[in-house]
């Protein structure tokens, strides 16, 4: 009936399957159903299983310890501490003279992640880094006075062999990058918070 | 064709290779393809169905508490709190777990309510039947341990309650309690224990609805009618015409379901599971969950300790062998004049103990639970046996087809001769 009155309008509508008189490109009603019913029903599965998904990002109480504040001031030069942030140890390093000469002098070409020092930290005495070896995850020695610090005089990763400078960058072993600054700024001239 | 292989009917390559050697295509296209299904359901056959979704949906939910739940006494209320508060979306994976629960024995108790108006669990479907009965009391059993993961003061003191149960088997009951609790009180075994059964069983409940769903794929469904389907004017292939009308149903249920999670999701849960654990101090009164209600009015409506227990098991147990108390060979109550009525008695009787086993343990309440209880039992133990005999079914109707198509549909050949299952 609606078909007679306007001929023009929509016919993939108001013809059914094999009505014969139709190309390719026009389509049958159940097409157009099939595909109306199939978004729907992706549309409802997709909002069914992000809040599955979803649930195991981090909840709001891991959100909320992702930022730790570290004071600097009993840290004395050529001391390092590690601190604790998102479950992860981060090297904080008082480095001495020698050690910032040591970590400009470095001409970037003999650097397999090529960075200057100056890149890599806020305050030259300062050196923040995340304590994770970028090789497979291990945290490197380097922290105690006692320990191993490569031949770099930065940290030594005991499980592959990994050398980092003074600077955290790596520069022999299996380790493709250097070591990780975080996201961290001077809260005051004794203070840092880290993310 | 290689020998060895099976023989595919399948044409997509990819399909057929698979096909040819476990050959489940073709099983889940003779299994919920073409697989004959009378033509006469009515609504109460999707219940099947649903419970089926149901426990996917308390599988996957469970799944996903359980990453976020810790199972110790000090610590297991709070992660239930965090899961409340800070975990992505906990508080809606956690509703719909606990409304699920409710959803699951709403759904599973119209199921077995089907089973009984229809006969469905007479000859030769009995096995199909005891299995059902086998996955309530599963169900039953994972839903109480559930219940007492919050360790809320509900979770705590239904524990408590629930597992004295056994303390009144003669000469070993105290022993098995002890047992049961891992220690001289509901306490961190307690709890620990109850976490990893209630995580096993779901999928023992899959096992047993597995075999469930092949022992109904032997027998074929029974329907409204409570005859056997003929031949092939009886029946339709399950898929589409099934899938279709088991999809309507979900979809229904659905609203239910998002409706409880949605507007109203501690309605049929105790505020007192929001207050944690407290060994030293009983909640005034304290309530099984809803779907317990029934079974924990029987209990209380018995003035001995053994009894009660006895009684509240036999509730259950009593379901096991109704096929054999139930003499009568017409299936459908739309063919049993008096067994119609007495049912449905009967359904009236079971709200009757929901409602007695909320309320408090005296005066009128416990003369109405034990009245209630015994027309519960009566109605199995005696009315089933004797309307076997004194009974007078209507008449059967010839076929399927014939009853739903008014009287119009072909006569299947020589059925007309034959006489009826029992008229």
């Amino acid at each position: 009936m609606a078909e007679t009155l306007a001929p023009s309008s929509a016919p993939e509508l108001g013809q059914t399957q094999g009505g014969g008189d139709h190309g390719p490109d026009q389509g049958t009603k159940r097409d157009f159903l099939k595909l109306v019913a199939g978004s729907f029903a992706a549309v409802g599965v997709g909002a069914i299983v992000w809040p599955f998904i979803h649930s195991m990002n981090p909840a709001k109480d891991v959100l909320a310890l992702a930022s730790t504040d570290v004071p600097l001031g009993h840290i004395a030069e050529g001391q390092a501490v590690t601190v604790m942030w998102r479950g992860k140890p981060v090297f904080v390093r008082h480095r001495t003279g020698a050690e910032i000469t040591e970590a400009k002098a470095v001409p970037l070409g003999e650097l397999r992640d090529p960075q200057p020092d100056s890149a890599r930290v806020q305050r030259e005495p300062w050196l923040v880094v995340l304590g994770v070896c970028t090789h497979l995850g291990c945290v490197p020695l380097g922290q105690k006075p006692t320990d191993a610090r490569g031949d770099f005089g930065g940290w030594f990763c005991p499980c592959h062999g990994s050398h980092y400078d003074t600077s955290g960058r790596i520069r022999r072993g299996p380790a493709p990058a250097n070591l990780t600054v975080p996201e961290y700024n001077f809260t005051s001239d004794t203070q840092i918070r880290i993310g | 064709m290689a020998s060895g292989l099976h023989e595919s009917s399948f044409t997509n390559p990819v399909v057929r290779w698979i096909d040819q050697r476990m050959p489940v295509f073709t099983m889940m296209q003779k299994e919920y393809g073409t697989f004959p299904t009378p033509r006469n359901f009515n609504y109460f056959w999707n219940f099947g169905a649903l419970a089926m979704i149901n426990l996917m949906i308390m599988i996957a939910t469970g799944i996903f508490l359980a990453m976020n739940y810790t199972a110790h006494t000090s610590l297991a209320f709070d992660s239930v709190e965090r899961i409340m508060r800070d975990v992505n979306y906990g508080w809606l994976i956690r509703y719909v777990h606990m409304n699920g629960a409710s959803m699951f024995f709403i759904v599973v108790l119209i199921h077995v309510w089907r089973g009984m108006y229809y006969g469905s669990y007479k000859k030769p479907r009995e096995l199909l039947w005891i299995l059902g009965v086998v996955i309530f009391l599963l169900m039953m059993a994972t839903a109480f341990m559930g219940y007492v993961l919050p360790w809320g003061q509900m979770s705590f003191w239904g524990a408590t309650v629930i597992t004295n149960l056994f303390s009144a088997i003669p000469l070993v009951g105290n022993s098995i309690v002890t047992l049961l609790w891992g220690g001289f009180s509901v306490d961190n075994p307690t709890l620990n224990r109850f976490f990893s059964l209630h995580y096993l069983l779901p999928f023992v409940i899959t096992g047993v609805v597995f075999l469930h769903v092949a022992a109904l794929h032997i027998t074929g469904s029974n329907n409204p009618l409570g005859i056997e389907p003929k031949g092939p004017q009886d029946t339709l292939p399950f898929h589409p015409y099934y899938t279709i009308k088991d999809s309507v149903g979900i979809v229904v249920y659905l609203i239910v379901f998002a409706f409880l999670v949605f507007f109203t999701p501690n309605y049929l849960g105790h505020p007192d599971n929001y207050i944690p654990a407290n060994p030293l101090s009983t909640p005034a009164h304290i309530v099984p969950e809803w779907y317990f209600l029934p079974f924990y009015a029987i209990l209380r409506a018995v003035p001995n300790k053994l009894g009660g227990v006895l009684m509240m098991f036999g509730a259950i147990a009593v379901l096991f062998v109704l096929p054999w108390l139930d003499r009568s060979p017409v299936r459908s109550m739309r063919f049993r004049p008096i067994a119609k009525w007495l049912f449905l008695l009967w359904t009236v009787n079971f709200f009757v103990l929901m409602w007695a086993g909320g309320k408090p343990a005296e005066g009128l309440y416990v003369v109405i639970s034990r009245l209630s209880t015994a027309y519960y039992f009566a109605y199995f133990l005696v009315i089933l046996p004797l309307l076997g005999k004194i009974e007078r079914p209507l008449p059967l109707p010839e076929s399927i087809s014939r009853a739903v198509l008014r009287g119009g549909g072909p006569l299947p050949g020589g059925a007309a001769a034959k006489p009826m299952e029992k008229a």
